[in-house]
């Protein structure tokens, strides 16, 4: 079962960001330890001097993972979608990861800011992946609106708490048996990204789990050997959970030693 | 001619969108562009004429999440 995101599929279920790193070149050895199926990205100030982008893009470019760039730190429509339209200009893609953050707290989205957001980047051709929560009225919203990936929140963004709603994102996961979902921000440990997979979801977005681990590079290959446990899991199945007890060694045949 | 460039006051020749980047320097890097708030492609930056007070956005790849 390969699951395609806007109809290209990925070699990996983990989405990794590429920010707060120590060093550009533990970010790299990062990468090539994880080895992600995409790798998040974003716009900033250019200065003529510094020229940090360019040298950003360098790393990206020779690591050959596709780019998926976000809208992060948008707090309006409007940002949002002149921020895209940067995005496509800069990265050459029309994915975007569609941010419009509502809350400074939690950083939770502005829902009603980005199912307008995702409409209008949808009717210019953006393939919109919408960083939202677990509300099913909102994720019926964004499919409306064009969407045809969804990636709700495991916790708050860097927050590394972990999936905090497991019956919401286990609902979500029955209710849109075929839209490719991603658990978005608050993971914090491999378990988690295995438990996300483990749920049905198609992929795991990582960025400070990661960054700021004692040891970045060797934690990424825990969440790359972790996305792929989780994904074998799926495949394979789970048991269902029970309340009771029940024995693994027959109980038949079993010697009378009373 | 007065302007503000990534929210830095500029004093710059540049006539438009297009000259003001090779005026400062961004001459073949990769960026995208704003005048005032909206986007300019860089199709359109030799079109996007500069006036005193404009606010120019000049942003590149970066690090995210």
């Amino acid at each position: 079962m390969t699951v395609l995101f806007y109809g290209q599929a990925l070699s990996s279920a983990l989405m990794l960001g590429t920010a707060q790193y120590p060093s550009p070149e533990i970010l790299r050895d990062a990468v090539l330890a994880a080895r992600p199926g995409v790798l998040t990205v974003s716009l900033r100030r250019e200065s003529a001097g510094e020229r940090a982008g360019q040298a950003f893009w360098s790393l990206v470019h020779e690591l050959g993972v596709p780019v998926l760039p976000n809208t992060a730190g948008c707090h309006t429509v409007k940002e949002a979608v002149t921020t895209a339209h940067m995005a496509r200009e800069v990265f050459g893609t029309d994915w975007i990861k569609l941010e419009v953050i509502g809350e400074a707290d939690t950083l939770q989205p502005d829902v009603f800011g980005l199912v307008e957001a995702a409409r209008i980047l949808s009717e210019e051709g953006f393939k919109v992946f919408p960083y939202t929560t677990e509300d099913l009225v909102v994720a019926e919203r964004l499919l409306a609106a064009g969407c045809e990936v969804l990636m709700p929140w495991g916790a708050p963004i860097g927050s590394g708490k972990g999936l905090n709603n497991v019956f919401g994102l286990r609902a979500m996961r029955a209710h849109f048996p075929a839209v490719p979902l991603v658990v978005d921000a608050g993971i914090g440990v491999p378990s988690h990204a295995a438990q996300a997979l483990e749920l049905g979801y198609d992929a795991v977005l990582i960025n400070t789990a990661v960054a700021k681990a004692g040891d970045p590079v060797r934690m990424a290959q825990a969440f790359g050997l972790a996305v792929q446990a989780g994904m074998l899991a799926r495949m394979a199945d789970p048991m269902d959970a029970r309340d009771m007890a029940a024995p693994s060694t027959p109980v038949a045949g079993k010697a009378f030693l009373g | 001619m007065k302007i503000t460039v990534n929210d830095e006051a500029q004093d710059v020749s540049a006539t438009t969108l297009a000259g003001l980047i090779d005026e400062l320097g961004y001459a073949g890097a990769r960026i995208a562009t704003a005048l005032n708030g909206q986007f300019v492609p860089k199709t359109e930056r030799g079109r996007a004429a500069l006036a005193a007070g404009a606010r120019v956005e000049i942003v590149a790849p970066m690090q995210g999440g």
